[in-house]
């Protein structure tokens, strides 16, 4: 059903009034939650993780959790000449509304799209629901939105089933759905937060660019402002099932009345102007070197007579991490960085003639490629490592106790008393109270859950951490909190960081140095301030450009985020990486590399 | 193309299974010390009939047991010429029943068919029982619909199968006069197959599958429940719902879908479980199924019996393997297409 987009200027198309929805019998999650939206309109819904952002979207079209009840309010919806209470909408005419009037983006577009039935079927469905088109027709159109959602070569996309797809490729088949029977009100939740940063700019850019031919109101859903900032005309911000400050977007950026906007602009990561200039040590002293090192994975073939595929994730990488220094390594998923966090800590072996080289603060150098038994014992005891996910790194059956000591049990070191003394120090480190020894992880936060990750590796006085993109799963606000706890502890402990990220801002944050990897290769490598004052390779540039600013007035160059992260081969001929001729990586000034011939 | 590719190569691999499969039937039969014949021969020497003990001497012979072990396995697959020439399992000679003093073929000739009659329709019964039942369940979940097909399930899992029997009967019996016991009228045993028996079978037919599949039935329709639960919480139904689809279509075309492999990939493990499982029933049943002449032959060393009986059931599974491959190629683009199985 496709309502002429009417023009009403003074009307809002969507206006929610007074929505309070509660489990149960308890206090009622939303509050009075209110918002207008116009057609061609953007409104930013911002706020932490159970501030009830999503619940308010999804009352839009009832797509709500079954205890979930709505106690008062209404969902205004202007179509047409109608006008109607969407609340109370049932049977055919919610289902009309649903895909027709209101298309919905989710957050995880490989879960969201189901993995049996082909992106052209899943599409198609949309149209044989709302349209009366003949199945040929469909097709035609369906072909069309996919080339309009820039998936080059719609033909092989509609046959396509979207575990064939890249994750960017996916949202944007989601994307062809949402929009292709023309919808007047769009919600996305989270819709690029499972992307990686320059996947991001170009959905967003994509999202910006259908609003301007269609015509539709957005509601976006969002925990980061630097995506409001480029996206947004109106923003209300949540926080705890209210809405704390609402209003068009320049002023609450910039003058947030609010203290929790205030907050949250705070943390909302920023990629500096100038980052501090930071003295580098005559002569370094490395904890860890890597030289040469190459990792290929061989995949067996599906069929017993094929020959076996081998992939290289890494290629001729040299790092140094330098003692109680932060090295990040940067780049998109599939880049290749997490194969070099776990060929560090010497949990993977490099391809034959690579060196990798970790020297303790006392005692001698080991090589990771050919450790001993007694040596991996030892070196595991002063290598250790923060993951990504904190909600499934944690064994949720057991205690905080239990996890914290089982490192210590496992290499037999201290009495039951030591270690409970251990765990309470640096419990106090990390910021959590030694009465929560007793919990279980479901106790905890996301932000409580990663210190308890981060305190499981400290327990065995590491010197040495590979932090594999620990922030990654947190919100903005707490996501600051882990970076200082992470630079408190380097300062307290002397530790050396492998930092895996890939986001430039965190990384501006905490790293001294910094590698971009792509495909496998390190592109550019130097001091962190050199490389963001002064960024060489077309990826980096990308990279920085790509990030979102909570700033309308820094909006993202999304041409140089096309002209850096789209194919490697269509770089300009100086980068260019071909197939067995790599560009040598040549030094630009001083310590700062760039990947280039000449 | 490619799901040609596939089967081919499922079909060599079947092949090979079964190679291997006879090696190792061949060699537990004929584990415990002596055979059917020897034995026969010293009992027929302590009680001193020569013409039994010649006749024994004869088929000895005959069935090459005075062969060493390997030479004898040959032989009766029919790699190896024998004292008639090749003619074992691949010519189509089953051996001699040394127990019923006949050819196998003979004693398995009809219960053969009637065995696959009997487990086939039992797993038809479970297919169709388990998946609305099972649907039903997960849609609405912690309802009296969900309570009370968990409970019936329940009691089918718990009852067990010959005393259902033995109830099934009576009341059949008493309130529908439902034929007691066989799997066909008395007077068509042995008769060919004309309209009549047919009937005949079909009515007798019908306690048999039921005792046979409840069990069946009812965990399989827990595993639905359970999987299509965990479906229900994916995202992607959550989109089909934004997209506007009517709820009950919505079950059937995407979380049935997932939730089906598991279910499909029982058919191969379900046909053998079933046929063991459902000699006891065919003891007490009294049906002429390939059941009891297995326990006999087992029990009385009888082995060509016992080996192609067996070698029989593993055919099946590996049918049944066979099919529910092909199934879930054609139902899951992942398998099909080597995706991961996420």
């Amino acid at each position: 059903m496709t309502l002429p987009h009417a023009e009403k200027p003074n009307l809002p198309v969507l206006s929610v009034r007074n929505l309070s929805i509660r489990f149960g019998v308890s206090k009622p999650v939303l509050q009075e939650v209110f918002f207008d939206i116009h057609h061609g309109e953007t409104l930013a819904l911002v706020g932490e993780s159970g501030s009830g952002k999503t619940l308010s979207c999804r009352a839009i079209i009832q797509l709500l959790p079954k205890a979930a009840e709505v106690v008062s309010g209404q969902v205004i919806y202007r179509g047409g000449d109608a006008e109607c209470d969407l609340l109370k909408l049932a049977g055919k005419p919610l289902r009309r509304l649903r895909g027709g009037c209101v298309s919905m983006i989710f957050q995880e577009p490989m879960r969201s799209l189901s993995p049996l039935h082909t992106i052209g079927n899943q599409v198609g469905e949309m149209l044989a629901l709302h349209s009366e088109l003949s199945k040929p027709a469909r097709r035609q159109k369906v072909l069309e939105t996919l080339a309009r959602v820039g998936l080059s070569d719609a033909e092989r996309a509609y046959k396509s089933y979207p575990f064939e797809m890249s994750g960017g490729m996916r949202q944007r088949a989601m994307i062809a759905m949402a929009i292709i029977t023309e919808p007047e009100i769009l919600i996305a939740d989270e819709p690029t937060t499972a992307l990686d940063v320059t996947t991001q700019a170009t959905v967003l850019g994509l999202l910006k660019d259908l609003q301007k031919e269609t015509g539709m109101a957005i509601v976006l859903v969002t925990h980061d402002l630097g995506v409001v900032a480029n996206m947004a005309d109106k923003i209300a911000v949540m926080e705890s099932g209210q809405i704390v400050e609402s209003g068009p977007i320049a002023p609450v950026l910039s003058a947030p009345k609010h203290s929790y906007t205030r907050k949250l602009i705070a943390a909302a990561p920023v990629i500096p102007e100038a980052v501090a200039c930071k003295p580098e040590a005559a002569e370094p002293d490395y904890i860890l070197t890597m030289r040469n090192v190459c990792k290929s994975f061989s995949l067996r073939a599906s069929k017993p007579w094929q020959k076996a595929t081998t992939i290289t994730a890494m290629k001729e990488i040299n790092l140094a991490v330098t003692r109680g220094k932060t090295l990040a390594v940067v780049g998109e998923s599939g880049s290749g960085k997490t194969t070099c966090g776990r060929i560090a800590l010497g949990a993977m072996q490099p391809d034959e003639g690579g060196e990798v080289h970790y020297c303790p603060r006392s005692g001698e150098m080991v090589e990771l490629q050919h450790l001993d038994k007694r040596q991996r014992c030892a070196f595991q005891q002063k290598a250790q490592m923060v993951f990504q996910d904190p909600y499934s790194t944690l064994n949720p059956r057991m205690r905080v106790r239990e996890a914290l000591f089982e490192p210590m049990e496992i290499h037999k070191i201290g009495t039951p008393a030591e270690r409970e003394a251990r765990a309470c120090e640096i419990l106090g480190w990390v910021g959590l109270k030694p009465d929560m020894l007793d919990r279980y992880p479901h106790a905890f936060s996301g932000g409580q859950r990663q210190r308890l990750s981060i305190a499981r590796a400290l327990m065995m006085k590491p010197e040495f951490l590979v932090c594999d993109e620990p922030t990654s799963a947190l919100d903005v606000s707490v996501q600051e909190q882990v970076l200082a706890l992470l630079r408190d502890l380097q300062a307290r402990l002397g530790l050396s960081y492998l930092f895996i990220s890939h986001d430039l801002a965190v990384v501006a944050s905490i790293a001294d140095s910094v590698a971009v990897m792509r495909a496998g290769v390190i592109v550019e490598q130097g001091p962190v301030d050199q490389l963001f004052r002064n960024p060489l390779h077309p990826y980096t540039k990308a990279l920085i450009a790509a990030h979102p600013e909570p700033d309308v007035h820094r909006p993202m160059d999304l041409n140089a985020v096309a002209k850096g992260a789209g194919s490697a081969a269509g770089w300009p001929e100086e980068f260019r990486l071909t197939e067995g001729k790599l560009p040598p990586l040549v030094t630009a000034e001083g310590s700062h590399l760039v990947r280039r011939f000449g | 193309m490619r799901l040609l590719g596939y089967a081919a190569y499922k079909l060599l691999s079947m092949l090979v299974t079964l190679l291997v499969v006879s090696v190792l039937v061949f060699t537990i039969i004929n584990l415990p010390p002596g055979d059917y014949l020897s034995n026969q021969i010293m009992e027929l020497q302590a009680t001193g009939q020569q013409a039994g003990i010649a006749k024994a001497e004869f088929l000895r012979a005959e069935y090459s047991l005075d062969q060493p072990l390997w030479r004898q396995y040959l032989i009766w697959v029919g790699f190896a010429p024998g004292p008639n020439g090749f003619y074992g399992l691949l010519q189509g000679n089953f051996g001699w029943s040394f127990e019923f003093d006949q050819p196998v073929a003979d004693i398995v000739g009809e219960t053969l068919w009637l065995t696959v009659l009997v487990n086939v329709a039992a797993i038809l019964f479970v297919y169709v029982v388990a998946l609305p039942l099972g649907v039903l369940a997960a849609a609405r979940a912690r309802s009296w619909v969900d309570y009370s097909t968990a409970l019936v399930g329940y009691l089918g899992l718990a009852t067990p199968n010959f005393l259902l029997a033995l109830v099934l009967f009576y009341y059949g019996h008493k309130y529908l006069d439902l034929p007691i016991g066989g799997l066909m009228a008395p007077e068509f045993v042995g008769e060919a197959m004309s309209f009549e028996k047919l009937r005949s079978i079909l009515l007798h037919l019908i306690i048999p599958t039921f005792v046979v599949g409840t069990a069946g039935a009812a965990s399989m329709m827990q595993r639905l429940r359970a999987n299509m639960l965990d479906e229900l919480s994916k995202p992607y139904v959550e989109t089909a719902l934004a997209k506007g689809m009517r709820e009950r279509k919505m079950l059937m075309k995407y979380p049935l879908r997932v939730s089906l492999n598991p279910f499909i990939a029982d058919i191969g493990t379900l046909l053998p479980a079933m046929i063991s499982g459902s000699v006891l029933v065919s003891v007490v049943l009294g049906l002429q199924t390939i059941g009891p002449a297995l326990l006999t032959a087992l029990k009385t060393q009888d082995q060509f019996l016992a080996a192609f009986i067996l070698m029989f059931v593993a055919l099946l599974t590996l049918i049944g393997t066979l099919i529910s491959d092909m199934l879930l190629a054609m139902l899951d683009p992942r398998i099909r297409i080597g995706g991961p199985r996420k």
